[in-house]
């Protein structure tokens, strides 16, 4: 568990650099107002109080990778509450919720409060002395021009290099390519993460996209946008592997992928929302059971079909 | 089981909404404001005493193989009396609630007292078998609706509770907040009565 933490801190030191003290103080609040909840709800239901295991810390750091930079204090201490009460300690604790708690927060959020979910700031490094503006992040961009024009906009504010280093506006942690690809290196390296449910997941949508950017690149951007705006390496790496709520054997994480893959790319091109990655999660985590259940392996010494 | 024992388990040891889980689809569906809830709830109640009353009254007559539906047929004629009053009496209520009220006949809460209840009990019984659980589906629904009006609208009853600053929590009057106020509310009744005992 402290593994996945000390991955994460490329990525927080990234979005300190880029948004300041803003970021830090939706890092803090999320990450303990979901300790404080966590001791709490424990606390009250007369459990051991297990802090120590990192899973709060780790959904609290999660939960403000999925905020705006500009989220005030009541919006992400609500979050938390929400995640560790209403996503996590109601079904049981760790290893019984069947939906990843920090996105369960995000959600919540984002349908309650629109306004205050999709305020972006564009990225003012520490030093450059500069204010944090608001701004669309790009994917928003990008849909606004569609839903108006019907075609790409002209030209797009940001470039691939700066989408890549997080150079943008977004999410705390969604927006360095490079820091939470660091961060899985990592994992892949301690063993925590394996291929399966990345691949899929990264694979399925740099596939589909680019269909349809070969079919009409003039009004669907090109993969390696998708690849790089938006929360697809966040949620790729870090929420889709959480493995409380994703399938155990290797064909169920791979058709997990896939399922997340397909939703992200669908609701981004064609849904209400920029965004997709997070509503493409909780849905296939609600698939998570059945796909376990169809895709048991098979126990050694028994013959197929009289399991 | 005298009178008012028959009246007051409907409240709590036998409530519809928060004991027994019938009658949930009007319950998670209209509870977006306290006011939709008490006008949905008096609603049912006078549906459930009236069909209880003819139920009881009836049931010597009844054969018991067609029993359902003559029981459908009662309700049904009440539901249709009310779905009239409220149209010419409230009509504002009665647009909020919309396809609600007809669907009062297919209420379980209602088809199982008379099934459970009326068909076996005679007058006077029944009668109060009808106010409780009308009662108590009325005070689940109030509070249901006021909880998630509370969160959601920042309001109660339409008056305004926490202040212009306050931010509505809008998942509150979605379809979700009905389940997850709805568990909640479980979870304190199931709370209160293990403290209890």
């Amino acid at each position: 568990m402290h593994a996945v933490l000390y991955s994460l801190l490329p990525a927080c030191g990234v979005a300190v650099y880029f948004f300041g003290p803003s970021a830090l103080s939706v890092l803090l609040i999320a990450t303990l107002g979901c300790l404080a909840t966590e001791a709490v709800c424990q606390r009250l239901m007369g459990q051991p109080v297990t802090l120590a295991d990192g899973s709060a810390a780790i959904t609290g750091v999660l939960l403000a990778f999925n905020l705006p930079p500009s989220s005030p204090w009541w919006l992400t201490l609500l979050g938390a509450v929400i995640a560790i009460a209403i996503g996590k300690q109601v079904y049981g604790g760790l290893g019984s919720n069947p939906f990843n708690p920090a996105l369960v927060a995000r959600v919540v959020l984002l349908i309650s409060f629109p306004v205050q979910m999709t305020t972006w700031s564009a990225p003012a490094p520490l030093g450059s002395g500069l204010d944090l503006v608001t701004t669309a992040t790009p994917l928003a961009e990008w849909k606004n021009a569609v839903m108006l024009t019907g075609q790409l906009p002209d030209e797009m504010q940001g470039s691939m290099a700066n989408y890549f280093l997080g150079n943008m506006p977004g999410c705390l942690g969604e927006v360095s390519a490079l820091a939470l690809l660091l961060g899985a290196a990592y994992l892949f390296y301690r063993r925590v993460l394996t291929w399966h449910i990345p691949t899929a997941f990264v694979g399925t949508v740099v596939l589909l996209s680019g269909l349809f950017w070969l079919i009409n690149p003039a009004k669907y951007p090109n993969p390696v946008f998708h690849l790089l705006t938006g929360g697809l390496i966040l949620g790729a790496f870090y929420m889709a592997t959480d493995m409380v709520t994703t399938p155990v054997s290797t064909k169920g994480m791979l058709l997990f992928g896939i399922g997340c893959g397909l939703l992200t790319v669908l609701i981004r091109l064609f849904g209400g929302y920029p965004e997709g990655v997070s509503f493409a999660i909780l849905l296939m985590n609600a698939a998570t059971p059945l796909i376990d259940r169809y895709l048991r392996p098979h126990t050694f010494g028994v013959l197929a079909g009289k399991a | 089981m005298s009178l008012f024992e028959n009246f007051k388990k409907g409240l709590w040891r036998e409530n519809a909404v928060f004991r027994l889980l019938l009658g949930l689809c009007p319950t998670l569906a209209v509870t977006t404001s306290a006011e939709n809830g008490i006008g949905m709830g008096l609603a049912t109640t006078f549906v459930l005493v009236g069909s209880n009353i003819v139920v009881s009254l009836m049931r010597q007559v009844i054969p018991s193989k067609v029993r359902i539906p003559a029981f459908i047929v009662i309700i049904a004629s009440f539901v249709t009396v009310v779905q009239l009053c409220m149209e010419a009496y409230f009509y504002d209520l009665y647009k909020a609630l919309g396809i609600f009220i007809p669907l009062i006949v297919v209420n379980c809460v209602i088809l199982g007292r008379a099934e459970a209840f009326a068909s076996k009990n005679s007058l006077l019984p029944s009668m109060a078998d009808g106010l409780g659980m009308g009662t108590g589906f009325t005070l689940a629904l109030f509070v249901l609706g006021a909880v998630r009006e509370l969160f959601g609208s920042g309001t109660l009853l339409g008056y305004a509770v926490f202040g212009a600053a306050y931010q509505p929590l809008i998942l509150m009057i979605l379809p979700p907040g009905a389940f997850i106020a709805m568990g909640l509310l479980l979870a304190c009744m199931n709370f209160i009565d293990n403290r209890r005992s």
